[in-house]
């Protein structure tokens, strides 16, 4: 029993991405160090303690975080800057609580993180540092390119049931999320399925298969006719069909890109969180990002500003 | 690799009768002998104290969902705990119906392979099997779930023509997968302890070999063979990786025999899926380790029955 225990908190994905992108990470650190030190003529740090900042939060937005510190760093060898993924909500708290100087996050913040920051003595900044738009994603073998919001918000509350009602084959749908803590869950469900409707109290039908991680969505999309899923841009392969998107009824219907995404229907912001007005090293990095780091953003899949 | 603790007291059992029976009879311990004994006394006393603790730290941190969800909800068909709805019948339900699933499929492909090991395999093949099992216990559930999504659930999907491949029926098959090693083992103990009398009787009324098998020996080791069941059970149950990998998680009521071929959510994913990002002391917290406790009586209740299946077969004095 205690085995059982055991086993279920190993087993938790999380867990293992944290673990691999810590050593991955330190990995980086490491040969960013070692290059400077070869540098034949590089300045001696008077002090060997390097400054740290501390970056953690939503899964989205960790790869371009990872990337950005690593540009960052070479560039500024006396830095060392530490991301983790983990979710929003845990990188929210962990800058509540003080463990980390800036935040990840692919939602704002809740009114009740807001509460719990100022209850902490906390003035949280909000900066917005990339957008991310949400494809829709089906099997290459499936004839549908476009839907409308509505008809997407249909599909997932389990109102349409077969792709022939919406022009495809005469095939059972197959419905594809993340797990319900994820950001890119939450955003999807307000402003897809309920359509940007706060009143309205739609859910995800409960057929949804919930599945834990964007390789487990991807892998069904591919092998599965019946299959659609959703998910950051940056995280689809070219072995997924994009589907066109729009608002409206009779469009325009758009396929999302870095030059359409100011008129697809599907994006959002991506934020950092800072708790007060940035100072120093912080303010420095933050700086960056807006004017450097945008270069990456593309090369990543995202949006820049 | 021991999965439960009621299969590892199985195979501690009979050693520790021997050792008390022959402590008896020697006189004048030395005082080495002593300090090793009491160590061992203390180790093995503080694995009780390990699951108390755990159990105690389970209900601490699971039992206020109790107050802070109505029962009506808690207890309800709906799971959307970012919605404050918490019922986890559709979880406890579906834990249920992939191990039903996996015992049905395993126990015959279980008790069979024992009974060939046992009863029919020539020695060289004995041999190589045995060990063969052994490592089968050995593969990470990990491993498993891999060849599951990209191998089984297509296959699962093609063959039967269902709308994914990621169903209750593909946990249930990779279930009894892993179920199999600790199976066969106990059920091929069980085999063993019956005696060769029983088995020259029957040859001696005129009985075939397959007569034999199938009418004395199996029968004779049923109680031994149920217990293997419920070890399976056990490990079954408490599997998480490789079920959350395979069976879509999508929190359905499995109610009708179609939902084998349909997504279920278990309690193991659900807790593996969820702990990882809820804000500790929540209410989802709390239900998270309810779910915890759950399953920690379910597996309780199951080794208890399997140990006192031992206990049983002891007392009556027959069969070892």
């Amino acid at each position: 029993m205690i085995d059982i225990i055991a086993r279920q908190s190993h087993a938790r994905t999380p867990v293992f991405r944290l673990a691999f992108m810590a050593v991955f990470f330190f990995l980086v650190i490491d040969a960013a160090a070692g290059c400077s030190r070869e540098k034949p003529g590089a300045v001696p740090e008077p002090d060997r303690s390097r400054r740290t900042i501390e970056n953690k939060g939503s899964d989205t937005l960790v790869n371009l975080a990872l990337a950005w510190a690593e540009v960052y760093m070479r560039s500024h060898p006396d830095v060392s800057i530490s991301v983790t993924g983990g979710g929003s909500g845990t990188g929210i708290a962990a800058m509540i609580n003080g463990t980390v100087s800036i935040a990840n996050a692919s939602r704002e913040m809740k009114p009740e993180e807001k509460a719990a920051a100022k209850a902490n003595g906390i003035d949280p900044v909000e900066f917005v540092v990339a957008n991310d738009a949400i494809a829709v994603v089906v099997n290459p073998a499936n004839p549908v390119e476009q839907l409308t919001l509505k008809q997407i918000s249909d599909i997932y509350t389990g109102r349409v049931k077969n792709w022939k009602e919406v022009g495809g084959e005469n095939r059972p749908i197959v419905l594809l999320s993340r797990e319900s803590n994820s950001g890119t869950y939450v955003y999807f469900l307000e402003n897809v399925i309920r359509m940007g409707e706060s009143k309205s109290k739609l859910l995800f039908s409960p057929d949804t298969l919930l599945l834990p991680s964007s390789e487990g969505i991807s892998s069904e999309i591919r092998q599965n006719p019946n299959a659609i899923g959703y998910d950051g841009l940056g995280y689809v392969t070219a072995d997924q069909k994009v589907i066109a998107v729009s608002k409206y009824e009779n469009g325009p219907f758009i396929v999302p890109s870095a030059e359409t995404v100011k008129y697809y229907p599907i994006s959002r912001p991506l934020y950092m969180y800072t708790a007060g007005q940035p100072t120093g090293q912080i303010k420095d990095y933050i700086e960056w990002i807006f004017n450097g780091g945008q270069t990456l953003v593309t090369k990543l899949g995202f949006v820049p500003l | 690799m021991s999965q439960n603790w009621a299969l590892s007291l199985y195979n501690i059992l009979p050693g520790l009768r021997k050792r008390i029976a022959g402590s008896s009879g020697t006189a004048g311990r030395s005082w080495s002998e002593a300090v090793i004994e009491s160590t061992i006394r203390v180790l093995g006393f503080s694995t009780i104290g390990f699951v108390l603790l755990i159990f105690i730290f389970l209900l601490r941190e699971g039992l206020p969902m109790l107050w802070e969800v109505s029962p009506g909800n808690l207890f309800g068909t709906r799971w959307y705990p970012t919605f404050d709805s918490f019922g986890t019948l559709p979880l406890i339900l579906g834990s249920a119906y992939v191990t039903v699933a996996a015992i049905i499929i395993a126990l015959p492909l279980g008790v069979a392979t024992a009974v060939f090991v046992r009863e029919a395999a020539p020695g060289w093949a004995r041999e190589v099997l045995k060990p063969l099992i052994e490592v089968l216990a050995g593969i990470p559930s990990v491993v498993l779930g891999f060849f599951g999504m990209h191998v089984l659930a297509p296959l699962v999907r093609n063959t039967l023509n269902a709308p994914t491949g990621l169903t209750a029926f593909t946990g249930a098959v990779l279930l009894a997968y892993m179920s199999l090693p600790t199976i066969i083992s106990v059920a091929e103990d069980a085999l063993d302890s019956v005696p060769k009398s029983y088995r020259d009787a029957a040859l001696a009324m005129g009985a075939t070999r397959w007569q034999t098998i199938w009418r004395v020996v199996v029968p004779a080791a049923g109680s031994g063979i149920a217990m293997a069941v419920m070890l399976g059970m056990g490990r079954a149950i408490g599997e998480t990786m490789a079920v959350m990998m395979v069976t879509g998680n999508a929190a359905r009521m499995p109610l009708s025999l179609g939902s084998l071929f349909m997504p279920v959510r278990t309690m193991t994913a659900t807790v593996a899926a969820e702990m990882g990002e809820v804000a500790s002391g929540s209410v989802h917290y709390h239900v998270l380790f309810g779910i915890g406790i759950i399953l920690f009586i379910l597996t309780f209740i199951i080794n208890i029955v399997a140990a006192s299946a031992i206990f049983k077969k002891r007392r009556k004095g027959g069969l070892r």
